[in-house]
């Protein structure tokens, strides 16, 4: 095994660990927690893929911005954090066999793809991953419009949440 | 000659492989010894900072600060360490015993993630990665997490309030930083630092003054040092989100702090100041580390001195200051200069730094205009009463009942 796949199972195993944590632990604040090493985890992933610039947004983005937000809302709301009720209702076991059949279904699909087998191309020293990221994403052969689509997508939402907000007087 | 750094870990590679060890395990070594080596080298600097702090703030004071241990309180610091970690480890009643313990880590090593990336000489630096301005900015994700997981797990209100500003202040001050570390990435048209410092022919700061102004208010602000340290106002939370912390729990926050304000010096120097480059660091790295700490240590040095010169500002002020004024300029800012950069392309630097100071001076003009404007309508609302919080069913104060507090008193 070569370095780089030690660490993959590492982080896998902690990933995959601390997902569980996530939905069965009864602190609302220590279930965000255990979230934040789920996301820290990914980043990792996309450490290991090579993909600098995906490791570095999950971390700004899903860290420092939501999961900072998921806190707050959970310490702003009264006694939501200390809830001592039934972790799972009467239907748990059809959930079980949902997710049980989707994984099974989503593991059969991925070891049929050829790609599955065959080991990672070696990424060209010359390139840089970065630019052509950006070049994809704002040149007009690329995917210049879903970008633009996207970006005024958010902006209403802005100014949306800006209205919603608005105290008139 | 003249690279040690390069030089040891050359001869120490080929100790390595002597010893039978193949490629791959080299590697692994070698990464790990430059970690350690790193976090070794910035955590002595760390030692030296506290007395460095120390001894600027009586200088602004007018006093001497330490002075009884070696030559001038040299050993203080020493003491000090020795003295937190003898400290009684106390745990309040009611925390979250994990996180709590969990929490002082936060508060250092984000900070030492961040020395990772920094290029100390032309050929010393952590990790050279493609996306290092961007990796600074996600290392404050993790300052954020653990001062609010200390303030939560405190079981403390004054923890948790001083959390809750501490936050809420860090990351609206993350916005002008992330657009202002835009403007140097947009000149040197990279995210890796290294590439950043070696294109700056002439410094970044000249080119771009108002967005190394606002990198470094921002910067101090998200230090929470002062006069952004509303989070640990004393005589409203006491300390902040560190209050029930003793010993050398406090003592990582309290570390972390510290090079986290050299860090934010070792950043804007790379960005704006030319990091290594200086007189010899071409031919001679190690000169180039010099040049490096030294244009670090001035930047730390200006932290300070605003610190112990500005008076504390109120939690409105710095919410109005970042979103009305700091946030708007940074946009300007930008959208001005990625345009400019597009057309001056193909202009020797000389022209093109030229006109970049002229459209920041310009900007920076207007901005004066517009402020000297609004001041007089902002100047009545200084005199209206405030809302004062009042007990449920209290009767409502008459007009004028202000004055007359002030005269009884």
């Amino acid at each position: 095994m070569t370095p780089l796949q030690i660490i993959f199972i590492i982080v896998a195993v902690i990933t995959l660990f601390a997902a569980i944590k996530v939905v069965s632990s009864r602190n609302l604040v220590h279930a965000a927690l255990w979230l934040i090493l789920v996301l820290f985890g990914i980043a990792v992933f996309f450490v290991i893929l090579s993909a600098g610039f995906f490791a570095a947004a999950q971390v700004v983005i899903y860290i420092g911005a939501i999961a900072i937000l998921m806190i707050f809302t959970i310490m702003l709301t009264r006694r939501v954090a200390r809830d001592s009720g039934a972790q799972h209702n009467s239907n748990w076991w059809a959930a079980a066999v949902l997710s049980l059949l989707l994984f099974t279904g989503l593991s059969w699909i991925l070891s049929r793809w050829q790609g599955f087998q065959s080991t990672a191309q070696p990424m060209l020293e010359s390139a840089d991953p970065l630019r052509q990221l950006g070049e994809g994403l704002v040149a007009p052969g690329g995917y210049l419009i879903p970008f633009e689509v996207a970006s005024i997508l958010l902006v209403a939402a802005l100014i949306g949440a800006i209205t919603v907000a608005w105290e008139r007087k | 000659m003249g690279d040690p750094v390069t030089l040891i870990a050359k001869w120490f590679e080929g100790v390595l492989q002597g010893w039978g060890l193949n490629e791959d395990a080299t590697l692994v070594v070698m990464n790990l010894i430059g970690v350690i080596v790193i976090i070794a080298f910035v955590m002595i600097i760390d030692i030296f900072l506290v007395w460095v702090e120390r001894k600027v703030v009586a200088r602004f004071q007018d006093r001497i600060g330490p002075n009884r241990l070696g030559p001038f309180g040299l050993i203080q610091p020493v003491a000090d360490i020795i003295k937190l970690l003898i400290k009684e480890n106390i745990y309040p009643k009611g925390i979250d015993r994990f996180i709590y313990n969990l929490a002082p880590l936060f508060g250092l090593f984000p900070v030492l993630l961040i020395w990772a990336v920094i290029p100390l000489s032309p050929t010393t630096i952590g990790s050279d990665i493609n996306v290092a301005v961007l990796y600074l900015v996600a290392t404050g994700a993790f300052i954020s997490l653990g001062i609010i997981m200390a303030g939560w797990a405190s079981n403390n209100k004054y923890a948790l309030l001083g959390a809750f500003r501490e936050v809420a202040q860090m990351i609206s001050y993350e916005v002008p930083m992330v657009i202002s570390l835009l403007i140097p990435v947009i000149m040197a048209r990279s995210m890796q630092l290294s590439q950043i410092v070696q294109s700056q022919n002439i410094w970044y700061i000249v080119g771009a003054p108002l967005a190394a102004l606002i990198f470094l208010i921002s910067s101090i602000a998200e230090l929470g040092r002062a006069p952004f340290d509303i989070a640990e106002g004393e005589s409203e939370l006491i300390a902040g989100f560190h209050i029930e912390y003793t010993g050398m729990k406090f003592g990582m926050f309290y570390a972390g702090e510290l090079l986290h304000a050299l860090a934010v010096g070792g950043i804007f120097s790379s960005l704006f100041l030319g990091g290594w480059r200086g007189i010899g660091a071409e031919s001679f790295p190690i000169i180039g580390m010099f040049w490096f700490f030294i244009k670090a240590y001035f930047i730390y040095w200006v932290i300070m001195w605003v610190k112990y010169t500005f008076p504390r500002i109120r939690i409105d002020e710095m919410l109005n200051f970042n979103w009305k004024f700091l946030t708007p300029i940074s946009l300007v800012i930008l959208m001005v200069t990625a345009v400019l950069d597009k057309l001056m392309t193909g202009y020797p630097p000389l022209v093109y730094f030229g006109v970049m100071l002229v459209a920041n001076l310009l900007i920076g003009w207007i901005i004066v205009v517009l402020l000297r404007r609004n001041v007089k309508v902002e100047a009545p609302k200084v005199a209206e009463p405030r809302p004062i919080a009042r007990p449920d069913g209290a009767p409502p104060v008459p007009a004028g009942a202000s004055s007359s507090i002030t005269s009884q008193s």
